[in-house]
């Protein structure tokens, strides 16, 4: 892991306007994140856990505040550099997978590798890769509702870093699984921060989930209110 | 190109709509390239008729003759260069379904007014010195595989010569071709001589319509009503007209077809925008939080609303393409069904561009309302909301 943080929130603040009436999610938020680190998220409903997973996303912007990643300040690039920023740096994998139904597991895994100058050979190998590295690879051809649960969110996981991006965003991962099969992604998901690492930020209700991270914060009424060591 | 199974996959993903929406525009290009290919055929005279040219009838109606000596009469109108005269001949080749566009003429003054009839000074020559001889132009000697010297026996459905014979028996003098490319040259021509003495007294000395070349196209409207002035209150009055309003007023007497076509394929083509829109949008309704996964993986917005666009396209473009395939099929096999009678009747380079522009236009307009959703789409709101 190395000492200088890959993500860093100084003083963010970030607020909704429902009708007329402002609603205040999080205020003057600080956070450092180094890079290859494995950190929980943990809170009660509302915290503002999804806003804070977004905001490093890059899919929301903060309301005030700065957001450095790697050094260079995220908040001030154009939509269209966003979209590039994200392309190269982050990989999500959402509670509900949120796989596309018509595509096989190979071609949803290939997607991102479309936003890159690699050739149709380059995106096969890489494609067979990460489903290799998931334990996916006899399941290529197969569309997301031939899926189990586990398997769906394995192929997300395949996604989220078929195109190697530093920053694995992982938004209650495990929500919709048996605990057998949530142990299994988690412990992909700590394999792929422990061997290849990878960035793991992941929000989560689930104690024993939180557990195989290097930290947990709780964010509560919009702070942090303490770190709990795993 | 990369992005070619993906269009794939969104059109193939509920068949059914997919399969009705294609076949609603198949429907309408269908319906655009045949009646707009028929519309085209009809109006080629038209296009082609010359400016310098006028077409006088009878009066009452332009299949009622006109007496002989109106040729003389008109000739020694101020302002006339040339005149000539036809009559329809109503022939046919072994078949009644075999329809020949046939005109009995004054060979020599009707090639002069009409100088896009091209044919070789030496077979000119020959025909007219040859009383029974025949002319016709390329396209038809090649449908019937005729060569000069053959023996071309017609029939008509309406002249019976006076001895009562059916046949009219015509050797080939010569094959002209058109000075204009556009130029149908499937009609053919003889003496009117041969054609008068035939049939008989009682029934001859009569010619259909007079058609007659001006020193100027712009004095054409004065001599126009000199000549129909020199045949007032006769028992033949005369209707002269440029031959583009003669060609014009022609086609009118089978119904307004322009009017027609535009009507239906406007209709068809309103409706099949409002199914294509409404599936379009619905498809893309259901796909918001797709996109909005596409869009958090780091798909920008313009090349999101650019695969819209291009699934809106492909759509009409397919849809369309087939559409025209099916009328060109239908052409060849009513142009079979219809012998003769539109020789000329095929599918026109402008239809097929007419048809593109159409197809990339229904596509864009079905296309950029979906396609401004996905371009505007909130990726945390889409995400929220399901």
């Amino acid at each position: 892991m190395s000492d200088s943080p890959l993500i860093r929130l100084e003083d963010v603040s970030k607020s909704y306007a429902k009708g007329k009436i402002p609603i205040t999610i999080f205020e003057h938020l600080d956070m450092a994140i180094k890079a290859g680190d494995f950190v929980a998220i943990m809170g009660p409903s509302g915290s503002g856990k999804t806003t804070l997973l977004n905001l490093l996303g890059g899919v929301d912007r903060p309301s005030s505040g700065q957001y450095y990643f790697a050094g260079e300040a995220i908040e001030a690039l154009s939509e269209g550099q966003l979209s590039r920023w994200r392309a190269d740096n982050v990989g999500f994998v959402f509670q509900h997978y949120n796989l596309m139904p018509m595509l096989s597991a190979a071609r949803n895994v290939e997607l991102p590798l479309l936003l890159t100058p690699l050739g149709r050979k380059g995106r096969r190998e890489n494609v067979k890769t990460v489903l290799e590295i998931v334990g996916l690879a006899d399941r290529a051809s197969h569309k997301p509702a031939e899926l189990s649960g586990g398997q769906q969110q394995r192929t997300a996981i395949a996604r989220a870093i078929v195109a190697d991006p530093r920053l694995l965003l992982c938004d209650e991962p495990t929500g919709d699984l048996d605990r057998e099969t949530a142990d299994e992604i988690l412990a992909t998901l700590k394999m792929l921060n422990r061997d290849f690492g990878k960035t793991v930020v992941m929000v989560t209700h689930d104690p024993e989930a939180a557990a195989y991270a290097n930290h947990t914060l709780i964010l509560d009424k919009g702070r942090f209110g303490g770190e709990a060591a795993a | 190109m990369r992005y070619l199974f993906f269009l794939y996959r969104n059109l193939a993903r509920k068949k059914l709509r997919t399969i009705l929406t294609l076949f609603s525009i198949v429907t309408a290009f269908t319906i655009f390239g045949t009646l707009g290919s028929f519309n085209a055929v009809l109006n080629a005279g038209v296009e082609l008729a010359g400016a310098d040219r006028l077409v006088s009838v009878n009066k009452i109606s332009f299949i009622q003759p006109m007496p002989y000596a109106y040729y003389q009469k008109v000739s020694a109108v101020e302002g006339v260069r040339r005149v000539t005269h036809a009559n329809w001949f109503g022939g046919y080749f072994q078949d009644p379904r075999q329809v020949i566009p046939v005109f009995a003429v004054d060979g020599e003054s009707y090639l002069d007014v009409y100088p896009e009839i091209v044919l070789d000074p030496e077979q000119k020559k020959v025909w007219l010195a040859d009383r029974r001889g025949v002319i016709v132009g390329k396209k038809l000697a090649d449908l019937y595989g005729w060569k000069p010297g053959d023996a071309v026996p017609l029939k008509s459905n309406i002249f019976k010569k006076a001895g009562g014979g059916a046949g009219w028996d015509f050797r080939l003098d010569g094959i002209f071709t058109g000075a204009d490319p556009g130029f149908d040259t499937r009609f053919a021509l003889f003496h009117y001589a041969y054609f008068n003495e035939s049939l008989g007294s009682g029934r001859n000395n009569y010619i259909g319509w007079l058609i007659t070349s001006v020193d100027d196209p712009a004095h054409s409207d004065v001599v126009a009503q000199r000549i129909d002035a020199m045949f007032a209150n006769s028992p033949f009055e005369t209707k002269t007209s440029s031959e583009e309003a003669f060609n014009k007023a022609f086609i009118a007497q089978i119904g307004d077809i322009g009017l027609i076509i535009t009507a239906v394929v406007g209709a068809a083509f309103f409706t099949i925008l409002l199914v294509a829109a409404n599936t379009m949008a619905l498809a893309i309704r259901e796909r918001t939080r797709e996109i909005a996964v596409m869009k958090t993986l780091g798909f920008p917005s313009p090349l999101m609303f650019r695969l819209v666009i291009m699934e809106s396209l492909t759509m009409t473009l397919v849809g369309g393409a087939l559409g025209l395939g099916l009328s060109w099929l239908a052409i060849a096999a009513l142009t079979s069904a219809l012998g003769g009678l539109l020789p000329n009747l095929s599918m026109p380079p402008e239809i097929v561009a007419g048809a593109l522009g159409l197809m990339v236009a229904l596509g864009l307009l079905a296309g950029i309302l979906p396609a401004w959703q996905a371009l505007r789409l909130n990726v945390v709101t889409a995400l929220q909301r399901n």
